[in-house]
Parts: structure tokens; C-alpha cells; sequence
């Protein structure tokens, strides 16, 4: 949190309300808790129209609640006042025109207010080397591609985005269905996901920790799950997340493991995940080559231990139903093994 | 006599309704349909003594939009379109066509994706569940216009390769040899 | 003085028998055919004006019934009482029921029924058009209804976006229906706009000069002329939509690989959807107007200043549609002028909430429940428009734009700015509608609780959208945290339920037991509240010649009224724009069936175009069959109606009535 920032919530007396705020949610997905650059300006911003706005409602209140006080009553029968006194109504009419001329210039001060912001939100497109990452929405997963010139030191991983604290970095968001919308809001404002726009994000995390960020354009069934983590590091850990992504899948060790590799790879899965190092190789759905890594499997919404795993595999439909993972029916012994050799993908 | 109308009037309504029910349907955690699996793979007319008539398979999904789009879904993401292209074939044959090799019924077209086919046509026995299959066989049969219009998939948003599928007028399917 | 029987203008030479036989003729030519064909077949414009507030009162419960549905399925983490599926079906409907089957059309059905009436004449210019416009929405209405309960809802939202309401994604026949809905709906507010712009043009009682008309009226024709510009750009939207989904059409607009584009859809949808939402909003300014001037007994302040705002209001909207799609990749620059022309709106608004803040100040209340209402309008009304101008902040917008910040602020204008004032109008206008009061405490405690639970349900939403809880969503994690303000919120929609309920029992029971009341309970301004409650279908027996802005304020017991017209046809004096001088007679028809006929025939058309595009060309034909047999009863029984006005000694005494020249 900046000064300006804190400086401002405490002298717009909402100190109060950004309490409240810290009480509902964890701060992790969070437009008022910014953790980047970006967040700062937008959530400064949010703070000073709070604060005009606000004081404007309590100005139209308190003259309403003056009229209810001040105001004698009346009774239908009463005669109407036609001709009122010239005086009062000249006066009402300054008011009028006085409380016309501060709405206006109100206005022109916050619209010039954003378009300081909104360039201010720009500069990070000026940067020189930002961390170039690859974003497509799925239906209903985030498919995420770090990019780099050696083609085979290209990172894919799905629904996680690690990244090195203090360093720009550079979204490609790209759609190949329906109209998603990228939104991680300690960072940034969102963008729309659309089919044929590819369009770029520029943000930073100035603070390390674990983020969330969700898809805020209705995409279909599934569009209430389709979540991404953002894991802001410091720069040597994530360099050493991203060479150990950048290996294929461990072998598996023990027999369990081995057999479930081999389940794997003769059921359907193949047809759709990828683990690198293995013959499997399908495009359709996430990259699991280090799943077992990832607190959360399916699209975030899911905490990624054994039980969670084993019922995700036999009925994904039951938990996200309507996404295109079919169900399985394994015996028991070979689900224990799938589920052995996934979690040892570290 | 006006109560009668009124009635029918009612019934087709209701008719037309539960109709339009099962087209929307979105079954997610499904059964396979319950289209027989055995006794169904004759590729030819003749038989040994008396003649046991063809059975009458129909698969549910056909009525089903929610399976046609899926089974279109499949159709692209499985790859079916690297050797049948979108309907036009290729170095398969082409599906839109009144042509057909291993019979157009629904179970025969179910036989051939689970058990593959000689010169080329894979097998996807265990790569994909049943009812997965299913919805391609439905999909498949679309291409040739034979399921309703209604529950057709409609133009891709894409690149336009041929007609809708729920443009596409129904193609009597005739039975021809395999190519040499 | 206010005289409040206007209608029964006496003279001295005129017996009270004559007046009676006149009575009488003027009812039978004013009313309608008995029976079920009668009931059909009606044009009288209170009767229709009654059925489309009524219809969408109906739409009204059956949309907040899906809310609860949500509200329930939200109220707790991972909840499964509502699959995907149905969830997505339910708030797709809600929105498309409330806002294309309730505000606008009680809007505009409160327009029909008072419009004529405040300007002193019997009837909406086009009365068989009128009732046309009311069968097309009730057909449209009733396909979304039975759609969603035939599984074939609408789920893509009541926006529809592509390419998830495409051909590709949008599965099966949900959105078709949608379309279709709109199209009927859309020819419904067509219908009923080109009505009100006409008849309040030319029918207005001698004297109603522009700068008389009432202030409701002025909403109306300005939400007329909105609805005109608007609508045909949903209307070509849905049109679109619809040929690249058919069969045998298969158009691509929005195919950008085939030179078509996604965003364009946005752009014509929202070049309507925003006009839409002052299309709801200013005929509820009008009636705050209203409401306001006759609970403070004085004259408003500000008109001039009023009416202008609201075509300020009207035309502004029509250049800020892009702040809906701040978050696509259009051009920043081009983006941010909408920030400013959002911005710019609030100006007008604001000047609309001062004038009415001067009018209550400087007046004396009566604190009655119409006012409670009001008073509830600006609790709710004023802090929705706050959160508009965060909303129209271009860089603000992406971090609030599609969340629940968004919803809260929509439920904040529109059942702030929109049913508050509804409920307040509905309290002030019943006894007008059925000659009977609602009942005053139990007005108030629904004001009250539908107000606590407004706020229970909607305040929250601010909050859970900047911790960042996105739109429809069926539902969250519990590691959110979201939790405990979605419950609260789904606790205020209880109340909310409670509050609606208490209204619709002190309905049903006032119309039938309530309090008898006068013609004028409240002692108010305009020409209906001259009449009769209930109204007779005639309504004024001899025209007004208006003498001021606050017409029945302003009449005395020797105000000039019309006389000479007809009584053995349906007539009223037609007069000019500006002046309102009676120019000439003009006659309209009586009631026909032809309307329900032709809607049927054009429900059918739209119906059978979800399947097959042979539908509209054999529809057209069915259709010119339908208007052949609409206009054959034109000539029949009815004078000319272009018969000039002429001196019709119709009395013993010329000097007991005066000319209708008059226009004072």
C-alpha cells in the first residue's frame, strides 16, 4: 500500500470501510488489497470516488432529511401553491444553479482523474524485457505458455501463473472459442478474451505471494470454475520452478506408479493431456507433465489431494459438470495406481 | 366439438413441447444410449438361412443437440478431421456423401470408430468412452443430413468449409465397396 | 379552485335528463362488444394500458421467483440445489423477463392508460394498434415462459454475447427463442411509441400548449422517441443472430473468419441496451414528478428545466453506449471520449434531483405512502447513480466491470429509479384504476421492508464484487470467503419476497373491499384525476379546454370545455402541435378483433422462424390476409374523420356553451 494511498483512505474517514472490506474475502483476489503497480493506481482511484461520491449522497440525504424536519404537512384538501413567493424561488433557483455548477465541475475533475490514471496504468508497456507469457482461454480452463526463442525451453502449464516479483510482465491473451475475460485484481483491471482479438496485459506484482484470479465474462456452463492461481516469487525461486517445469515428467519409482503410467497411457486419457516424456501428447486439455506441483487441479477449483484427485478422475462430471473430461470407470486397484503415478509428477 | 379442438390444440402444444425437451436436453453424466451393441455388424445382405430382418437401431443422441454439438466437438478435437476433413474426405473417405462402405446405421457406424477399419480408419477402443463414441456416430451421421434439422449443429465460426450441418439436405445412404 | 367534477359541466337550460341521455349515448358508443370477443377485441386504451401493467406485474413475480432461485442457490459455497445448466437458464430468463417483459413494457403500459387522459382526450390516436402492441408482448412474454419450462430457456445471458449465443456454441433452440422474444417485445415498444408521439401531438385538449403538458406526459413522448432509435438496433441484433444460426440461411456477421465480427454484436446490442435502461428510468421520473408536485401542494419547480433534462438525459444516452465494453481490445482513445459522455449524463440527473429537492423543500407534504415511495426513490436512486459515475471511469471499470459491483449498481437505478417510483405510482394511480384506496399502513410497510431488504440484498454485492466475485456464477469456492455476504444477501431477498407479498395481498384485497374513493383523494394536478374513479370508458364527457400547466388546479367551475363533437361516434377534437387550437374532428374505430388475429398470426410467424426460414415469407402472406381484414371495417359506420369543426347549435342556448376555439 503506498502513501498516497493510505494517506487518502485515512483522510477520507473510510478507514471504517476498508476494515470491513478486509474482513469479507482473504485479500487474495482483491481490488482494494492491491499487491502491483497497476492495483495501486486503480485502487487509489477507487478510494477518492468513494470518497466524492460518498459525500455527495450523504449532501442529498441531509437535504432530504432537512425537508422531512423542516417542512410543515399538508392534507389533500389543501389549496396547491401556484404563486409562490418570488423571493424563496429566486433563491431555490441560485441553489439549484450553484449545486449545478459543482456537479459539473465534480465530473470534469474525475474524468480528468481517470485519464491520468489510465496513463498511468500504461507505462508498463514501455518496459524493455518483460516476462513474455502466452494466456488462452479455454472453456473452461486457462491454458498458459511462457514464452521463449528455443522453442523446446517454452513452459506450458495450465491454470497457474508463477512470475518473478518486481518484473513486467507481458500477457498475449488469446481466445479460440467464446469470449473470456482475464481478471487477477491485486494486479489489474481485467480484459476481455476474444475470438480473433488477441490482446496484450501489461502488469507487475510488487508483493510475493499467492493470488487469485477468476474469469469475469460468461463462457458457459463452467464459468463459475474456471479460476487461475498467480504465484508471485522472488526472481530466484521462480527461476527455479522454471527450469524444474522445463524437465519432462519424473520416471515413476515404484511398481504402483509404473502400473498407473501404464494405465495412463492405454485409457483415454491420452487423447487429450500431455505429459512430456511419455507418449502421451494430446493438445485438448491441461498439461499435466508437473501436476502433482499445483495446490489446485481443475481450473482452481479443487484442492489437489489424493481423495480430491481419485473422485476428479472417476466422475469429473460431478464436480464440474458440463466440461468436456468424460467420466472413468477403473476398478479400485487401477485408480489407486492412476492416482499414485499422477501425484508423483512433481 | 369445440372442446375437442381446443384440446388438440392443446396436446400439440404439449407434443411439441416435451419434443422440444429432449432436443435441449444437456445430459452431462450420461449412459450410453441404448442402441445394441451385438448382433448389428452385418455388411451385407446375404444370409445364412432364414433372414433376420435388420434391427431397427436408433440412437438417442440424433434428437439430442447438446450430443450432436459435442459429437462435433470430438469430431475436431480427436482429429477425425486429418483424414476426413470437415465432411469432404481426404485420405478418408468423405462422410457427407450417400456413399457408405461399412453401413450407415448407428451401431455400424459405432462398430467402425471403436474397431477401426482396414486402409487407415484407427481404432478407438478404450481411447474413448462409449457414450463419447456415440455422439461422434450421431455427429457423423449429421454430415449427410440424416438426423433432424432442428437439433443439427448449426455453421462453425470459422473458416466456412461446407454447408451447416443443419442445412444440409439428407443424402440417402447407399451401400458401396471398399476402395482396392 | 380545482373543481373535481369537471365532467358534469352544468348550464341552466341543460335538464337533467338531457345530460343523462347524453351520458348514455356516450357510453354505448365508448364501449365495447360484450363477451369473450368483446373482451378481445377492446380498444379501449385504459383496458389495454390495465392488461400491460397487469401482464407485467405477472412477469414481475415470475422473474423475482427465479431471483430467489439464485438467491438461493447463492447463499451457500458449492451449493448444488441449481446445476450450471439451470442457473444459467434462470438468470438468463430473470434478466430478460425483467427487463424486456416488466419495465419497460409498465412503463409504457402506464402510458397508455394515462397519457390520453392527462391531455384531456378520450383515446390513444391508433386504438387497434394499441391492442395489436399488447398481444405482440404477451406473446412474446408467454414464449419465454413456457420456453424456460420446456427446457428450451434462453442461456446466455440476457445480452447474449457471441460466440457463446453462436451457432457454434449456442446449443440446441435456447437463444433462437430469445431472439424471437425480442423481436416480439421490440414491435410491441414500437407499437405503443409511435401511439403515444401521435396522439400527444395532435390529440391534446384545447389549451394544452407544449409548455402545459404535464410532466409524465413529457416522459412518455421522450421515451417514445428513445424507444423509436433504440429498439430497431436490438431488433436488427437479434435478427442477425438468428439468420447466422438457421437453417438454410447461415449468415456469418458475426463469423470473423468470414469477414463478420463478434464485437459488432456488442456495439448494436448495447447502442440499444443503453437507451434502454432511460427507456425505463424517465417515465419514472415522470411519474416522481408527479408524485412530488401533488404531496408537496405546490407547482414544480424547474419544469423547463425538467423537461429539457429529460431530453438531455434521452439524447445523451444514445453516446455512451462503449462503457459497457471498456474491457475489449477496442482503442483506448476512442474509449476513454465515452468516459466523458458517461460522465456528462450525470449533469442532467443531477439536475433533475435538485429541482425535485427545491420542489420538496420549498412545499408542504403530505406524507402519504406515494411520497414514502419517492422518499425510498432517492435513498436507492442516488447512490446507483454514484456508483454509475465510478462505473463510467474507464480505468476503474476494468477492475469493476462483470462483477457483482455491476449488478448492485444496476438494482440500484433500476429498482431504485424504476420500481420504487412504479410502487409509488401504483399507490397514487389505483383508486383512478378501480375507484377504491390501498391500504395506507400496509403501503407503508411494504415501502419500509421492501426498502431494508433492498439493501440487505444489493449493498453486499458492492462489496463481493471488488473482492472480486465475478457475474453469473452458479457458484463459489468456499475459500473465497464470499460466503457470509452472499448469505446476507440472500436473507434481504427473503424480505424482499415478504415486502412484494404484502403488496400484492393489500391489492387483491383493495380492489375488492378497499376504502371507496373520491375522484380526487389527493387533491392533484392533472386532467384524470377530473374524472370519475373508475374512469368510464368515455372518460370526459365534454373535452377540457386547458387553462394552465397544472390543468385541474388551474380550471374553475366556468372553464371553457369542448362541446359539438359526436356522441354517436367515437371523436375527439384533434388540435395543433404547438397551441393546441382544434384544428379538426378525427373519428377513430371501435373495437375489432383483427388485432388478436394478426398477433396470432405473428407469433406464429416468429415462432416457426426459430426452425425454418420459409416461415416469414408465408408468415408475410398470412399477415397481408390479417391487415386485409383489419382495414375492410374502416369505412363502415364512422363519418370522415377529417370533418372540419363547424358551430353545432346542439343546445337550446348558444350562450350556455362556449366556443372550442378557445385556447387560452
Amino acid at each position: 500500500m503506498t502513501r498516497i494511498s493510505s494517506n487518502l483512505k485515512a483522510a477520507s474517514l473510510l478507514a471504517p470501510a476498508s476494515v470491513f472490506f478486509a474482513a469479507c474475502g482473504h485479500g487474495n483476489q482483491s481490488a482494494v488489497e492491491p499487491s502491483g503497480l497497476q492495483a495501486e493506481h486503480l485502487s487509489f482511484l477507487w478510494w477518492m470516488f468513494l470518497a466524492i461520491t460518498a459525500a455527495v449522497y450523504v449532501a442529498v440525504m441531509v437535504i432530504l432529511v432537512a425537508a422531512f424536519f423542516r417542512t410543515r404537512r399538508a392534507v389533500a384538501e389543501d389549496d396547491a401553491e401556484l404563486s409562490p413567493d418570488p423571493l424563496r424561488e429566486k433563491r431555490a433557483s441560485s441553489v439549484v444553479k450553484a449545486a449545478v455548477a459543482v456537479t459539473v465541475l465534480t465530473m470534469f475533475a474525475l474524468m480528468l482523474v481517470s485519464f491520468r490514471t489510465g496513463r498511468a496504468l500504461d507505462t508498463l508497456s514501455q518496459a524493455q524485457t518483460p516476462l513474455e507469457i502466452k494466456v488462452t482461454g479455454q472453456q473452461w480452463w486457462w491454458q498458459i505458455e511462457y514464452k521463449d526463442p528455443t522453442p523446446s525451453n517454452m513452459v506450458t502449464t495450465a491454470n497457474e501463473i508463477h512470475i518473478p516479483v518486481g518484473r513486467p510482465i507481458k500477457l498475449e491473451l488469446v481466445s479460440h472459442d467464446v469470449i473470456h475475460s482475464f481478471w487477477a485484481p491485486n494486479f489489474h483491471g481485467k480484459k476481455d478474451l476474444i475470438p480473433n482479438y488477441p490482446t496484450t496485459l501489461f502488469f507487475r506484482a510488487d508483493e510475493p505471494g499467492v493470488y487469485w484470479g477468476q474469469c469475469a465474462e460468461f463462457c458457459g456452463f463452467e464459468h463459475a470454475k474456471m479460476r487461475f492461481m498467480v504465484i508471485a516469487e522472488p526472481q530466484e525461486d521462480f527461476d527455479r520452478w522454471y527450469s524444474a517445469s522445463q524437465q519432462p515428467a519424473p520416471e515413476p519409482v515404484t511398481d504402483s506408479q509404473k502400473f498407473g503410467r501404464d494405465i495412463f497411457l492405454k485409457s483415454v486419457c491420452t487423447q487429450c493431456h500431455t505429459i512430456q516424456g511419455t507418449p502421451a501428447n494430446g493438445r485438448v486439455g491441461p498439461n499435466l507433465t508437473h501436476v502433482a506441483g499445483k495446490p489446485y487441479i481443475a481450473s482452481g477449483s479443487l484442492p489437489n489431494d489424493r481423495e480430491n484427485l481419485a473422485n476428479w478422475i472417476a466422475d469429473p462430471q460431478a464436480i464440474k459438470p458440463g466440461i468436456r473430461m468424460p467420466m472413468n470407470t477403473y476398478s479400485p486397484e487401477e485408480l489407486n495406481a492412476l492416482v499414485d503415478y499422477i501425484q508423483s509428477l512433481k | 366439438m369445440k372442446l375437442s379442438i381446443k384440446l388438440l390444440v392443446v396436446l400439440a402444444f404439449v407434443l411439441f413441447g416435451f419434443a422440444s425437451c429432449e432436443r435441449e436436453e444437456r445430459g452431462f453424466r450420461v449412459k450410453t444410449p441404448d442402441a445394441n451393441r451385438i448382433n448389428t455388424k452385418r455388411l451385407t445382405t446375404l444370409q445364412a438361412g432364414e433372414v433376420i430382418p435388420e434391427p431397427d437401431i436408433k440412437n438417442e443422441y440424433e434428437e439430442n443437440a447438446f450430443a450432436l454439438s459435442e459429437g462435433k466437438r470430438l469430431f475436431s478435437q480427436m482429429n477425425c478431421v486429418g483424414c476426413h476433413a470437415h465432411g469432404g474426405g481426404g485420405m478418408g473417405p468423405a462422410l457427407m456423401d450417400d456413399k457408405w462402405i461399412y453401413g450407415s446405421r448407428p451401431d455400424q457406424i459405432f462398430a467402425t470408430i471403436e474397431e477401426g477399419r482396414p486402409n487407415g480408419m484407427p481404432s478407438f477402443n478404450g481411447k474413448l468412452p462409449d457414450y463419447q463414441v456415440w455422439q461422434i456416430a450421431a455427429y457423423v451421421r449429421s454430415l449427410s443430413g440424416l438426423v433432424p434439422k432442428s437439433a443439427a449443429p448449426g455453421r462453425d465460426d470459422d473458416m466456412q468449409s461446407r454447408e451447416p450441418e443443419n442445412s444440409t439436405e439428407k443424402q440417402e445412404p447407399k451401400r458401396v465397396n471398399a476402395p482396392q | 379552485m380545482k373543481d373535481a367534477d369537471l365532467s358534469k359541466k352544468q348550464s341552466s337550460s341543460l335538464t337533467e335528463a338531457r345530460i343523462n341521455d347524453e351520458l348514455r349515448a356516450l357510453e354505448s358508443t365508448w364501449s365495447d362488444k360484450p363477451g369473450i370477443i368483446g373482451w378481445l377485441s377492446t380498444t379501449d386504451h385504459k383496458r389495454v394500458g390495465f392488461r400491460m401493467v397487469f401482464t407485467a406485474f405477472c412477469f414481475f413475480t415470475f422473474g423475482g421467483i427465479l431471483a430467489g432461485l439464485m438467491r438461493l442457490q447463492l447463499s451457500l459455497p458449492g451449493n448444488n440445489f441449481l446445476g450450471p445448466d439451470m442457473y444459467n437458464q434462470i438468470f438468463t430468463t430473470h434478466g430478460s423477463t425483467m427487463m424486456f417483459l416488466f419495465a419497460v413494457p409498465v412503463m409504457e403500459g402506464m402510458g397508455i392508460y394515462f397519457v390520453p387522459l392527462m391531455i384531456g382526450t378520450r383515446t390513444l390516436a391508433f386504438p387497434r394498434l394499441n391492442i395489436l402492441g399488447y398481444y405482440t408482448y404477451l406473446f412474446g412474454g408467454l414464449l419465454l415462459f413456457f420456453g424456460l419450462l420446456l427446457n428450451i430457456g434462453p442461456d446466455a445471458g440476457w445480452f447474449a454475447y457471441v460466440p457463446l449465443s453462436g451457432p457454434e456454441y449456442g446449443i440446441g433452440k435456447r437463444v433462437d427463442l430469445w431472439s424471437q422474444m425480442v423481436s416480439l417485445t421490440e414491435i410491441s415498444a414500437l407499437i405503443a411509441s409511435t401511439n403515444i408521439i401521435v396522439t400527444v401531438m395532435k390529440l391534446r385538449a384545447p389549451g394544452m400548449s407544449l409548455n402545459r403538458i404535464p410532466l409524465f406526459v413529457w416522459s412518455e413522448v421522450i421515451t417514445a422517441v428513445m424507444v423509436i432509435f433504440a429498439m430497431p438496433a436490438v431488433m436488427i441484433g437479434s435478427s442477425l443472430l438468428s439468420m447466422d444460426r438457421l437453417t438454410n440461411v447461415s449468415t456469418h456477421f458475426f463469423n470473423q473468419a468470414e469477414g463478420g465480427d463478434p464485437i459488432m454484436w456488442q456495439h448494436l446490442f448495447w447502442f440499444f441496451g443503453h437507451p434502454e435502461v432511460y427507456i425505463i428510468f424517465i417515465p419514472a421520473t415522470g411519474m416522481v414528478s408527479m408524485i412530488i408536485t401533488t404531496f408537496s401542494r405546490r407547482k414544480t419547480f424547474g419544469y423547463t428545466a425538467l423537461v429539457l433534462t429529460m431530453v438531455a438525459t434521452a439524447f445523451i444516452g444514445f453516446g455512451v453506449w462503449v462503457h459497457h465494453m471498456f474491457v475489449t481490445p477496442l482503442p483506448q482513445l476512442g474509449q476513454s471520449i465515452f468516459t466523458a459522455s458517461s460522465m456528462l449524463i450525470v449533469v442532467p440527473n443531477g439536475v433533475q434531483i435538485f429541482c425535485w429537492l427545491a420542489t420538496l423543500w420549498l412545499g408542504r407534504w403530505n406524507l402519504k405512502t406515494p411520497l414514502v415511495f419517492i422518499l425510498g426513490f432517492f435513498g436507492v436512486f442516488v447512490m446507483g447513480g454514484l456508483t454509475g459515475v465510478m462505473l463510467a471511469s474507464l480505468p476503474l471499470d476494468t477492475q469493476l466491470h462483470d462483477t457483482y459491483f455491476v449488478v448492485a449498481h444496476f438494482h440500484y437505478v433500476l429498482i431504485g429509479g424504476a420500481v420504487f417510483p412504479l410502487f409509488g405510482a401504483v399507490y397514487y394511480w389505483f383508486p383512478k384504476f378501480c375507484g377504491r384506496m390501498l391500504n395506507e399502513a400496509a403501503g407503508i410497510a411494504h415501502c419500509i421492508l421492501f426498502f431494508v431488504g433492498f439493501e440487505l440484498v444489493f449493498f453486499p454485492m458492492h462489496i463481493l464484487g471488488l473482492i472480486g466475485m465475478p457475474r453469473r456464477v452458479y457458484t463459489y469456492l468456499p475459500e473465497t470467503g464470499w460466503g457470509d455476504l452472499n448469505m446476507l444477501a440472500s436473507i434481504g431477498a427473503a424480505v424482499m419476497v415478504i415486502a412484494t407479498l404484502i403488496f400484492f395481498i393489500n391489492a387483491i384485497y383493495s380492489w375488492f373491499w378497499g376504502r371507496v374513493a373520491a375522484a380526487d383523494p389527493w387533491g392533484a394536478d392533472t386532467l384524470e384525476w377530473s374524472l370519475p374513479s373508475p374512469i368510464p370508458q368515455y372518460a370526459f364527457q365534454y373535452q377540457p379546454v386547458v387553462q394552465g400547466r397544472h390543468a385541474v388546479w388551474e380550471q374553475t367551475a366556468d372553464s371553457p370545455v369542448v362541446t359539438g363533437l359526436h356522441i354517436n361516434n367515437r371523436e375527439v377534437v384533434a388540435t395543433s402541435i404547438h397551441d393546441a387550437v382544434p384544428d379538426h374532428r378525427y373519428g377513430v374505430q371501435g373495437p375489432s378483433i383483427m388485432p388478436f388475429v394478426v398477433s396470432v398470426i405473428t407469433g406464429a410467424m416468429f415462432v416457426g422462424f426459430m426452425f425454418t426460414p420459409w416461415s416469414l415469407p408465408l408468415g408475410m402472406i398470412a399477415l397481408f390476409f390479417g391487415f386485409l381484414g383489419w382495414f375492410w371495417s374502416n369505412s363502415v359506420e364512422h363519418r370522415p374523420p377529417y370533418a372540419p369543426l363547424e358551430d353545432n347549435p346542439v343546445y337550446d342556448d348558444p350562450a350556455d356553451y362556449k366556443p372550442a376555439e378557445a385556447a387560452v
